[in-house]
């Protein structure tokens, strides 16, 4: 039984100086839906982003479905690992949403056919089978999120790592995409300001602080923290 | 150098005075033209719009693709410049480009700044306008003239652009023609297909989702002929110089040794004190030597004096 | 947040910091063309710029060394005038057999080349001193004084302000996409498509970028006119020069005169 993403002391520094991660530790099982909060600031993106290989620490290591996340094994991390950025315009590139969708299965060399069926399916999942002719750049904000990680889906990945998903989304499309994330039956980590999402749909919470994990544990245990979530810049929103 | 495109940011030192003055002197009238023209043309809306596509321009230089293994293809933005704004338009975003990078960057000289505008942006333009309009009036209006003309009118840009460095540095001695000339033309007819693959990429993305802005590359009606005659000269001008002052080399050093006479090759060997007797060599060599020396000295003494004021400053 | 990684300038309180910026871009100019108008060969004109470049560099506390590094990127350039080395006429000096070529150095021609890369190579120096000590707005009000149009200076100004945007944005495009750039579990797959289609999935992102750069240029003349904008670029006028700036000027550029002169009395 291997660990989807398995993090061991990750250090990791901008060339500026700024110490982004101080040895962080964390592990997550397939299957497994976390969210990951904490201040701006605080390392989140920047964990993020070592997972599929963008950066890569000085110090620890990452491993993500029993890969060492390494320069050897990049094109392998990368097709298991769906990374979501926050703003969805710097990932639809293309033409058409079907372009997009197509990238990933087209740049692993699959075959014509097999590349249909993975948009198909990629589409389906995040219920915008319609979509395929649509150009990306008129469509709303909700929309290019839901195409965002329709993109990602058909490479078929083991892991979906989201950077801010409900972020500038009104009620209805945020309903919807909660409920999307609620139901996909994969590997997730989110890193996320939304509490309100994180307590309806992540059963474990990491706590991020100034680069480090300042607490891992069962999301109500650590929501009805209020001290250690007032420590750490966040509240739960009252109810 | 840290985004650059293909050889083609020529730095300091490169070209001789005098190719750099007269290039700076065409560069600054055209440029004053298109300052003209651009005002009345496009009004109140330009500043922003041209500073914002001159910045998408160098932003659009960082992004790259995989051609063969360690290589990648880039982009200039000549072509895709002239085609989404009209020509004059296009000379001013690719100005602020070349100047930005030479500048801050340093990717291009200053002295050279006014070649590297000329080469980059003048004539980028100017012969992607010639081919993209040419292409698009013999497809009658369909939309495979605005794909085609595009990748045409940018691979145009770079060769074209590429063969008149190989002649500017042809003429200052710095390059011998028939070395320069071809291995830039080989060269750049290559970097010029990725050229014309983003080219067409961009223009692909930008009809499907507004087409209404590739119109917007129609205008300067009156300004548009000159454009286009003037960058049907400049190909065929640089098209027939090329392979000329290729198989002439000698022909085009006697010119270069000529008009460069501010910086000869050779000249007489101290001269100063006629009768004095002693070998060339020793001369040059003990004047070298008492520059080093004068030198260190300078150095170290400014450095004496920036140590002292820092002490100061602290105490 | 941080200082972007393209931005060079980098705050100090040298005295080269503190010159007014209308002089360091004249005297930057001036020191590259006398550069440029050194006779090949004379040696010493070359080490006394040298020198006058580096105690520039040490009172402007850059760091030589971070000069160095950066000015070497412009050296790949002096590739292409290599083969002059073997082509100028002259008196020959060494040669050797590549293959079934011989190629002889002449002296001339050796000298040519070691002068485009002192020549180069100094000239650099200075554009790196200049930018590095310069905050841009100075830059920008030197080029106002050089008479460098107003509608010109406007759009560079634009420019510079939108650059790092956009080339964040550029930046992340390209991350997006190698984030999904993955190699399939199928034996045989053949990875990354064909040049063509990657040429033109570039393009793709580089008309996005375009894109959203006039749509966002939309939105900013409208923030413009909310403010008053009409068109007209209006500014207010340069402060004039003390006289200790242009004794400072007069003094250097009679300097390199003097060299100037020196180096063609003798070489020229």
């Amino acid at each position: 039984m291997h660990h989807s993403i398995e993090i061991e002391n990750l250090s990791f520094s901008y060339p500026d100086g700024h110490a982004a991660l101080r040895s962080v530790t964390l592990k997550l099982e397939p299957c497994e839906k976390v969210a990951l909060v904490g201040p701006n600031g605080a390392g989140k993106s920047t964990l993020i982003l070592h997972l599929n290989g963008i950066l890569s620490g000085s110090q620890g290591s990452v491993r993500v479905c029993s890969m060492e996340v390494d320069k050897q094994n990049l094109g392998r991390v990368r097709a298991q690992v769906g990374l979501v950025f926050q703003s969805p315009d710097d990932q639809l590139f293309s033409p058409t949403v079907y372009d997009d969708v197509a990238f990933g299965p087209l740049y692993q060399g699959l075959p014509p056919a097999e590349v249909d069926q993975r948009v198909d399916e990629a589409l389906a999942a995040v219920r915008m089978q319609d979509y395929k002719k649509r150009v990306s750049h008129h469509l709303s904000m909700g929309e290019k999120k839901r195409i965002a990680i329709a993109t990602v889906l058909s490479m078929r990945p083991e892991v979906l790592v989201l950077d801010e998903p409900t972020a500038g989304l009104d009620p209805r499309a945020r309903r919807s995409l909660i409920r999307l994330l609620d139901e996909l039956p994969i590997t997730m980590l989110v890193s996320t300001h939304d509490m309100l999402m994180v307590r309806e749909i992540f059963p474990r919470t990491i706590i991020m602080d100034e680069g480090r994990v300042v607490a891992d544990g069962l999301t109500e245990d650590l929501m009805s923290n209020s001290e250690l979530l007032e420590a750490h810049g966040l509240e739960m929103p009252k109810v | 150098m840290l985004f650059s495109v293909a050889p083609m940011h020529i730095p300091d030192g490169f070209l001789s005075t005098l190719v750099s003055l007269l290039l700076w002197l065409i560069t600054i009238l055209v440029v004053g033209y298109a300052l003209k023209r651009v005002s009345a043309d496009l009004g109140e809306r330009q500043v922003p719009l041209m500073g914002v596509l001159a910045a998408a321009i160098f932003a659009g230089q960082m992004l790259n693709f995989t051609v063969i293994g360690g290589t990648s293809g880039h982009l200039m933005g000549a072509a895709i410049a002239t085609i989404l704004l009209g020509p004059w338009a296009a000379i001013l975003v690719m100005t602020c480009v070349v100047a930005i990078q030479a500048l801050i960057f340093q990717d291009g000289g200053l002295l050279v700044m006014g070649a590297n505008i000329f080469n980059m942006g003048i004539i980028g333009v100017m012969v992607s306008y010639f081919a993209y309009q040419t292409v698009k009036r013999l497809a009658g209006g369909r939309s495979w003239g605005i794909f085609a003309g595009g990748f045409i009118a940018a691979w145009l840009s770079i060769v074209v652009t590429a063969l008149a460095v190989a002649l500017q540095l042809a003429f200052s001695n710095t390059s011998r023609a028939d070395i320069a000339i071809p291995a830039m033309a080989a060269i750049h007819a290559l970097i010029g297909i990725g050229e014309g693959l983003i080219t067409l990429g961009a223009l692909a993305f930008v009809y499907s989702t507004r087409p209404d802005l590739l119109k917007g590359g129609e205008q300067a009606a009156v300004g548009g002929k000159f454009v286009w005659v003037a960058g049907l000269l400049v190909a065929l001008v640089l098209a027939i110089a090329s392979p000329l002052a290729s198989a002439y080399p000698d022909g085009l050093m006697r010119v270069a040794g000529e008009t460069g006479f501010l910086e000869s090759a050779r000249g007489p060997l101290f001269n100063l004190i006629p009768d004095y007797n002693l070998p060339g060599v020793s001369n040059q060599a003990l004047a070298t030597i008492l520059a080093g020396i004068i030198g260190t000295l300078i150095v170290f003494f400014v450095t004496l004096a920036v140590a002292y004021t820092r002490r100061r400053k602290s105490k | 947040m941080h200082v972007h990684f393209l931005d060079p300038y980098r705050p100090r309180s040298s005295p080269v910091h503190q010159l007014d910026p209308r002089i360091k871009l004249t005297l930057t100019i001036a020191f590259i063309l006398t550069n440029a108008l050194v006779p090949a060969g004379a040696w010493p004109v070359y080490i006394l710029l040298f020198a006058l470049l580096v105690s520039v560099e040490i009172l402007s506390e850059l760091g030589v060394g971070y000069i160095l590094r950066r000015s070497a990127l412009a050296l790949p350039f002096v590739l292409a005038a290599l083969p002059v080395m073997f082509t100028m006429p002259g008196p020959s000096l060494t040669s050797f057999a590549i293959g079934p070529w011989t190629l002889t150095i002449s002296q001339p021609g050796l000298e040519r080349v070691i002068s485009v890369a002192l020549k180069s190579w100094i000239s650099v120096q200075a554009a790196i001193v200049l930018a590095s000590s310069t905050t841009f707005p100075d830059l920008l009000i030197a080029l106002r004084a050089l008479r460098v149009p107003r509608l010109l200076v406007a759009v560079f100004g634009l420019m510079w302000r939108y650059l790092f945007v956009l080339v964040d944005e550029a930046l992340r495009l390209m991350r997006a996409r190698a984030a999904r750039s993955g190699e399939s579990e199928i034996p045989g797959a053949r990875r990354g498509g064909s040049f063509i289609w990657r040429g033109r999935v570039t393009g793709g992102m580089a008309g996005s970028l375009f894109l959203r750069g006039i749509e966002r240029s939309d939105r900013i003349y409208m923030a413009m006119l909310s403010r008053g904008y009409d068109g007209e670029i209006r500014s207010l006028p340069l402060p004039s020069l003390r006289l200790q700036q242009i004794a400072i000027l007069a003094m250097i550029l009679f300097f390199f005169i003097l060299l100037l002169a020196f180096a063609f009395l003798i070489w020229g």
